[in-house]
């Protein structure tokens, strides 16, 4: 080499080379994957849907297959509670809706109770059939736990009142303490729990402590964490907010006129 | 000049980088509360630093002298970025657990350290044993905090339950302690005891 390295044209002539040969690694790294990292966020949302509808029986099952048989996603007005079959579900995404301040609906302090300031106006529900009769709804939720925002789902039976069961995807909550909303001990505790009353006021909560089964109200009430009274708090508001009248609450309400009990 | 075998063996125990230099903390509190994330860590660092070193080193004649961290801190981050890409598509599950930490290998004080104070001396095979055992030596104390995270903190090793716990109907009530980063401290410095009395040459000496 005739340049010598420590003078300033040397100096500058290796950063360009370097970057240039930086920037290809990396470019072609991220391209070259992009597919398969989709397919894997693809799938473990499927997963996920399948899991909160409890009808993921063995870890072996093919996660697609399964949800191609059963799930039938649809967007929903969350205002009106009416189905929206002007988009597609595959291609409407809410989080994404709900962060652009030009189409999402941003919500007043006294009813955040979720903590998530902004919300889309529709949203994607995932209409599970078995044998063509509509058996249960997951419901995506989110909401502030302690440390971060918990992204879940929430499936509720066709009566549109007892919950199926309950899971998050996606939560930095503390591992061993808020983290335990991954327990399935846990989540299978909000099997059979009911939202409302039969006055239609949203009763379903996360208490502190244990539940005292001999209560009257006991269906309407899971197990608190211990350790994670934030989290439990957070999961408890959510969950209320998601299926509350700016939630589901209308969507639900006319899966329970519609006579498609199961 | 040490020879081949003594470069990739001594940073185990001899000549540690978390136990003796006391580099790299961070990642070892944050990402050590199960064995299978400390395993991908582990091995994520092995291959990060194995590769700069190699690749500092091979260009170390050429790197100008003004602008040597730069270099060696822009190799670093685009070997963590390729990292980070393959564990998200081939490894989706354990990435998601290890979340940010598998970007913040390049802050990782033993990688540049081991690129500055090593590779740009040294020719490129004994960098890459220098790197592939200094990630070893790193491994060793993250595995061995995590051993004992994972059984206390959730009764369970590479999530097989061990003790049941009693919130699953068993007898074990684990340790909330353990499950926290600062209880990666406590261990760390059980660690250091332990070597420093079996070598106690290691044992600094005061005043």
């Amino acid at each position: 080499m005739s340049l010598d390295k420590d003078s300033v044209p040397g100096t500058i002539t290796i950063a360009v080379v370097l970057s240039l040969f930086c920037s290809v690694l990396v470019s072609v790294a991220a391209v070259a994957l992009r597919p398969l990292q989709e397919e894997n966020q693809r799938l473990d949302k499927k997963k996920n849907i399948l899991a909160a509808a409890g009808l993921l029986k063995s870890p072996e099952d093919d996660v697609n297959e399964v949800y191609a048989k059963y799930i039938r996603p649809k967007v929903v007005d969350l205002e009106t509670g009416e189905v929206d079959t002007s988009l597609v579900a595959e291609e409407y995404d809410q989080y994404k809706v709900g962060k652009d301040p030009s189409q999402a609906v941003r919500l007043q302090a006294a009813d955040d109770i979720a903590g998530i300031r902004m919300i889309a106006p529709k949203a994607v529900v995932y209409e599970v059939y078995e044998m063509d009769k509509l058996t249960q709804v997951v419901l995506p939720i989110h909401g502030k736990g302690l440390w971060s925002t918990l992204y879940g789902f929430l499936s509720v039976k066709a009566d549109g009142n007892s919950v199926q069961g309950i899971g998050f995807y996606s939560h930095m909550e503390t591992p061993g303490l808020g983290g335990e909303v991954d327990n399935p001990t846990w989540k299978a505790s909000w099997n059979g729990k009911e939202v409302y009353d039969a006055d239609g006021n949203l009763k379903l909560e996360v208490i502190k402590g244990a539940v005292d089964l001999a209560r009257a109200d006991a269906k309407y009430q899971v197990d608190g964490l211990s350790g994670a009274t934030i989290t439990a708090r957070g999961v408890s508001n959510l969950v209320r907010f998601w299926t509350g009248r700016l939630g589901f609450r209308k969507y639900l309400k006319k899966l329970s006129t519609t006579g498609e009990d199961a | 000049m040490a020879s081949n075998k003594e470069i990739l063996i001594s940073p185990i125990f001899v000549n540690n980088p978390i136990a003796l230099q006391i580099l790299g903390i961070c990642s070892a509190l944050a990402v050590t509360s199960k064995m299978t994330t400390t395993l991908t860590m582990c091995a994520s660092v092995i291959a990060v630093i194995s590769c700069s070193n190699l690749a500092v080193s091979c260009i170390r004649n050429f790197i100008p002298g003004s602008i040597r961290i730069i270099v060696q801190m822009a190799i670093i981050a685009s070997l963590v970025i390729v990292v980070d890409q393959v564990l998200k598509a081939f490894l989706f599950s354990v990435s998601k657990d290890l979340s940010v930490f598998v970007g913040l290998i390049i802050t990782n004080c033993i990688v540049m350290g081991r690129a500055e104070g090593f590779a740009m001396k040294n020719g490129p095979l004994e960098s890459l044993l220098d790197g592939f055992g200094n990630g070893l030596g790193y491994s060793v104390v993250l595995i061995f905090v995590a051993f004992i995270r994972e059984l206390f903190g959730f009764g369970k090793l590479f999530d097989l339950t061990v003790f049941t716990p009693v919130t699953a109907g068993g007898w074990y009530a684990p340790n909330g302690l353990m499950v926290l980063p600062p209880s990666a401290f406590f261990i760390i410095g059980l660690f250091i005891w332990i070597l420093r009395t079996a070598k106690p040459d290691q044992v600094e000496k005061e005043g």
